[in-house]
């Protein structure tokens, strides 16, 4: 993609410097900058969900409280060890790269990339559970499991939403919620009646829903991760990144402890409510 | 001088009854407040854009291009002038924020007596609620009284504004959002939606209706019996009238958000699926109670519920009200 | 570093570009040299190109609004249509010009020249960020031709998440050109701080640079937030989660929370470089040195920074608790002193100087008529009682419109018409260009000026239909959109124009003492001839005038350094 590039005639014997730059050191300090600008507007991208997770967790703790019990801390924990140990090896491939070492560096790599994917394949499964068990998000909310709760109370009944047929047409034509819990009397008169568990909270789907988003837009970025990584490995076993170049190696892996940080602070506040 | 200027500032601001250049009257124990604002941030906008304007204009004369005449070289900055002409505007922001804030007390505050109406907002007419349950379209208050609105939205955010009174409040659903005014000045006032909410928006409007004192008790009253003293096909007019109906649906035969009325029942309809039925009574009811079963062909599937806001009675005199504008030449049109 | 082509020794650098010189337009030929490019000059041509386009749609409809609104009532289109032909002019507009328009068209081009620079530090994601503008584009224009969409640029809830209209096109639309705008304000921060040449401190960065970086900063920290929030209303619409919906637990105030994070600092994204703009052609068509560099710098920060804090002045009706109301009042009467204290500023600058009335300076008195009403105005709504009555009413058109376009647009204009020399070697006429900007100006004044009455009169924004006696208001505004749209046509008359029989023009055609003006116009592909040093970008005495055809030079020598 450089055939127009200005100076491109201008013959740098340094095969890695782009014409625009003085010197290796500027370049590679400009993309580390970048990459770190870069990484700050991920956090930015993942704050909108941790403010709607502090929100909504201060209105209503119960919801969190009651529908932490369905996450598996085993697995979640897991999870956090897997993506930590991807953590070490990617730094360790940087480390290879600039040290020349292109085996090292393609077998840490690889590494990486099986981490990255036990992590996936747990969260498959934990995607899955829940789907068996109907705990999903917003509309699609209909959990059936039988004596989830700890303290052996009755199986989980639906908590109301919204009736169900009302809740699948929620997202088309004029939708009508019912009113929001105001003080009595000022429900409109004849309103469908909502039937109360004494155990479930109302709305645990909200819960579900912050959930598989936050998870969700965390696996996006672990899959984007791996095809960068993957990326990397091609080049390596093309040879390059020998002769101590290591800006990209360098650069994925501020990515990835990036993708490794935002697990941490997920973990707890998803799986260790309790 | 002062004459002069006191010509101008009475033809420049509102008063209670009369309408200014720039706002409608004042009708509301808080609006004055308001202008008073409106007014002092006029003012002193006025005067640093006059300031900024006239110097601009001045030096683009004064210092002009001419020939052979080069620039001047002055100081490049000055800590004493910059300080200045940073703290003064400062301090004046701070004056009006303060004043707006307090302001801003004072119209979200009711008074401990107030008179509560319940608002119900919908795609795309409102509804007032009464204390003794009557719901009409308008909102009717008597004057200086305190009026506390308890508002809730039966589908989007909307939002409850009246001009004269300045007072704003959006309607959201799942919550009740509150507003409360008093009125000052008995007569009629525009009530608009503020808050963008489709096709109707612009004309989801309201009257705000304030009753010499005495009148509103006697308005109520009135209002309150209609329906008991009515016919049914009366009863089922005023309903279609103040529920909403006639936002969407003419008796003319003329085209809006929904079927015209005139001729419509005791007719076959093409629904959206294709089937063909007669509007009968159990259609009419079923469509308002669950608009969204059976949508006539060619018109969108937006017709809120009135499950719990209609009794049924009120749905039976709509019925007769409906028969009775397809009865033939002398029963038809109604109003 | 030396060019292949190194000028003949002794000549001025205009004479290095006579007819058949090499220039970045003419160095590599074909659509590919163009769409691979790397040359951040030609990928700020690319964006001019593609933000004037988009400016001319969001035109067109703005047009058709005012048209409609000639009467109350039905003019020529329905209600429907006509809630999306403003939803449709305000996303255009702000997604597609305003927030683009200064940094990606006029900042590509200038800031590595102004650095004396080869290119920007990431000339590949400089080229990723134009792509990503047009795929952005391309699913507004989709979103256009399914049917458009009538939410309001603002996307309120629940009305966005049940509106049957193309939502998921536009506001995945806004998220792709949401990553353009990051990736120019992340490139512009790194090129800052790692390409500057000798001699240049960062406060020896002409104001064009720090108002740029500002900007940058905020494009990289509030846009993911928009990202976020976009992202989640798709979901909403597709998947159900319910976040926004009060029936299945959800919040419609968080939505608005989420979007106005973003979107309130996106105004200083379309202002600050205005004032940047701004800052230049003062200095320069004064024949002075600007007055409080240093001010003007930390305000620009200020700004930036203090933006942030404000999103709720967008929400005081809205159910948000009171003592909410009162921090973003008083948050929003903070961040209005450092924009008002500029103008003092720039008045200062024209003190005792030379002031000629060239289209550029013409442009840059406008702003500072037209940007203090707007200012100004800001002040009414910034205060929570008159916001009470202000809000969503005809009156909060008037003052952003004043703001983003009598501002912004105006400042852009002015820019374009400055640094149009450098970009094709060209000059305009004059005489031309001083009528279309009386036109603008007069068009601009009379069609969003009443709408400041009518708003104080209660007529709320986005109404199709209106009660008759705001009617003489929309007759005069809508004459107005029409004087404006002559003024642009005939701008484009005579811009066009110029690029194939516009006198050529000189290295340094106004006097300026920044280092895009010590290379040819238009300049080479590779920029600079020498590596350059900075001296003060103020110092008009480094440059004296020699005649129309050689423009100015430096002080020292009659040739170009």
């Amino acid at each position: 993609m450089s055939t127009t590039s200005p100076g491109s005639e201008s013959g740098h014997h340094d095969p890695h410097l782009a014409h625009h730059f003085e010197n290796a050191e500027q370049q590679a300090d400009s993309a580390k900058l970048g990459m770190w600008i870069f990484l700050a507007t991920e956090l930015l991208f993942f704050s909108g969900l941790f403010c709607a997770y502090a929100m909504y967790r201060a209105n209503h703790p119960e919801i969190f409280i009651w529908a932490d019990q369905f996450l598996d801390k085993k697995l979640g924990g897991l999870n956090t060890v897997i993506l930590i140990c991807s953590s070490l090896t990617m730094a360790w491939a940087v480390r290879a790269a600039q040290l020349g070492r292109r085996r090292a560096l393609a077998i840490l790599l690889t590494a990486t990339l099986v981490f990255a994917a036990c992590f996936l394949g747990v969260k498959g499964i934990e995607y899955n559970t829940k789907w068996k068990h109907g705990l999903l998000w917003g509309k699609y909310y209909h959990p059936h499991v039988e004596g989830a709760a700890e303290s052996g109370a009755a199986p989980v009944t639906a908590p109301p939403a919204a009736a169900p047929d009302k809740a699948a047409a929620a997202s088309d034509g004029t939708e009508i919620p019912p009113a929001a819990e105001g003080p009595a009397g000022l429900a409109p008169a004849n309103a469908p009646a909502h039937e109360i568990p004494a155990s479930a909270p109302k709305n645990v789907q909200i819960f579900f829903s912050i959930y598989f988003v936050m998870t969700g837009l965390h696996g996006i970025h672990v899959i984007a991760g791996m095809i960068v990584i993957a990326w990397l490995l091609r080049r390596t076993l093309r040879g390059e990144f020998g002769d101590g170049y290591a800006t990209p190696v360098d650069n994925v892996g501020l990515y990835w402890h990036l993708v490794d940080i935002i697990w941490i602070y997920l973990f707890p506040l998803l799986y260790l409510i309790r | 001088m002062t004459t002069l200027l006191h010509c101008a500032l009475l033809a420049l601001t509102a008063a209670p009854g009369k309408p200014s250049f720039l706002m409608p009257r004042e009708a509301s124990t808080v609006a004055g407040e308001v202008d008073h604002l409106f007014y002092l941030v006029l003012g002193i906008s006025a005067f640093f854009f006059l300031l900024v304007v006239g110097i601009m204009l001045y030096f683009v004369i004064r210092y002009r291009y001419r020939e052979g005449v080069a620039a001047e070289k002055t100081a490049t900055h000055n800590t004493a002038l910059e300080v200045t002409w940073t703290v003064i505007p400062l301090t004046l922001a701070l004056v009006i924020f303060a004043y707006g804030f307090k302001g801003f007390i004072d119209i979200v505050t009711p008074p401990a007596n107030a008179y509560e109406v319940l608002v119900t907002a919908q795609k795309w007419s409102w509804q007032f609620t009464y204390p003794n349950g009557y719901v009409d379209k308008d909102l009717h208050v008597p004057v200086n009284r305190p009026v506390r609105l308890v508002m809730q939205s039966q589908d989007v955010i909307h939002s409850l504004y009246v001009p004269a009174f300045r007072i704003k409040r959006d309607v959201v659903p799942g919550r009740y959002n509150k507003a409360w005014f008093q009125a000052t000045t008995p007569g009629e006032y525009q009530l608009f939606c503020a808050e963008y909410c489709g096709t109707g928006h612009s004309t989801m409007l309201a009257k705000v209706i304030v009753h010499r004192p005495g009148g509103f008790d006697t308005w109520l009253a009135d209002a309150s019996n209609l329906l008991k003293t009515m016919s049914p096909v009366d009863a089922g007019r005023h309903l279609y009238t103040v529920r909403g109906c006639a936002q969407c649906h003419s008796i003319d035969g003329s085209g809006k958000t929904g079927p015209t009325f005139k001729g419509f029942f005791g007719h076959k309809v093409v629904l959206s699926t294709g089937q063909a039925i007669t509007a009968d009574e159990d259609y009419v009811r079923e469509s308002i109670l669950d608009p969204q079963a059976k949508v006539v062909a060619g018109f969108e599937p937006v017709m809120p519920t009135f499950q719990g806001r209609l009794t049924n009675e009120d749905i039976t005199s709509i019925i007769q009200y409906l028969k009775s504008l397809s009865a033939g030449p002398k029963g038809g049109g109604g109003k | 570093m030396t060019s292949v082509n190194p000028p003949p020794p002794g000549e001025g650098a205009a004479a290095a570009l006579a007819v058949g010189g090499d220039s970045y337009l003419s160095h590599a030929k074909g659509l590919r040299s163009w769409i691979f490019t790397l040359d951040h000059k030609r990928i700020g041509v690319m964006y001019l190109v593609a933000v004037l386009t988009s400016f001319f749609l969001g035109g067109v409809f703005a047009l058709l609004v005012r048209t409609e609104l000639w009467t109350p009532g039905r003019t020529i289109v329905s209600a429907d249509t006509y809630n999306k032909l403003f939803t449709l002019h305000g996303a255009v507009m702000i997604f597609l010009v305003l927030i683009p328009s200064i940094p990606a068209t006029i900042g590509n081009f200038v800031l590595p020249l102004m650095l004396g620079a080869k290119d920007v530090a990431l000339p590949r994601l400089n080229l990723a960020s134009f792509h990503l503008y047009v795929v952005g584009a391309v699913f507004l224009l989709a979103a256009i031709l399914t049917g458009g969409v009538d939410t309001g640029w603002t996307f309120y809830t629940p009305y966005s998440v049940t509106t049957g209209t193309s939502v998921i096109l536009t506001t995945l639309g806004a998220f792709i050109l949401g990553f353009s705008s990051i990736f120019t304000g992340l490139n512009f921060i790194v090129t800052l701080h790692k390409m500057r040449p000798k001699g240049m401190s960062w406060f020896r960065m002409p104001l064009l640079l720090w108002s740029l970086y500002a900007t940058a900063i905020i494009q990289v920290l509030a846009t993911p937030v928009l990202g976020i929030t976009l992202l989640l209303l798709v979901a909403e619409r597709t998947l159900g989660i319910g976040i926004f919906n009060p029936a299945l637990g959800g919040d419609p105030l968080l939505f608005q929370h989420f979007f106005w994070f973003y979107s309130h600092p996106a105004v200083y994204i379309m202002i600050l470089p205005a004032m940047g703009i701004e800052s230049e052609l003062i200095s320069v068509f004064s024949r002075k040195h600007i007055f409080g560099y240093n001010f003007i710098a930390y305000s620009s920060i200020a700004i930036a920074v203090f933006g942030f804090l404000v999103w709720g002045h967008h929400m005081f009706v809205s159910g948000q608790s009171g003592l909410a109301n009162m921090i973003f009042s008083l948050l929003t009467f903070s961040v209005a002193i450092p924009s008002a204290v500029k103008v003092f500023n720039w008045l200062a600058t024209m003190y005792k100087g030379s002031i000629r009335f060239d289209t550029p300076m013409l442009y840059a008195l406008a702003f500072i008529f037209l940007f203090a009403i707007g200012g100004l105005t800001g002040l009414f709504l910034g205060a929570l009682a008159t916001d009470v009555h202000l809000h969503d009413t005809y009156f909060v058109v008037a003052h952003f419109h004043y703001t983003m376009f009598g501002g912004t647009v105006i400042a852009f204009l002015g820019g374009l018409h400055y640094w149009w020399p450098k970009f094709f070697g060209r000059r305009y006429s004059e005489r031309w260009g001083k009528i279309a900007a009386l036109l603008v100006f007069v068009g601009f004044n009379l069609t969003f000026f009443t709408q400041f009455v009518m708003g104080s009169h209660g007529m709320p924004r986005r109404y199709y239909n209106y009660l008759p006696q705001f009617t003489p208001y929309h007759q005069a505004s809508t004459i107005g959109s029409y004087i404006l749209a002559l003024g642009f046509f005939v701008m484009a008359g005579y811009l066009a124009h110029s690029l194939i029989k516009g006198e050529r023009a000189p290295a340094n055609p106004w006097g300026a003492a920044t280092l895009e003006w010590r290379t040819s116009s238009p300049p080479p592909y590779y920029n600079f001839e020498h590596e350059m040093t900075a001296g003060d970008p103020y110092d008009l005495d480094t440059v004296r005038f020699v005649s129309r055809a050689e423009g100015w030079v430096p002080a020292t020598e009659g040739a170009g350094s």
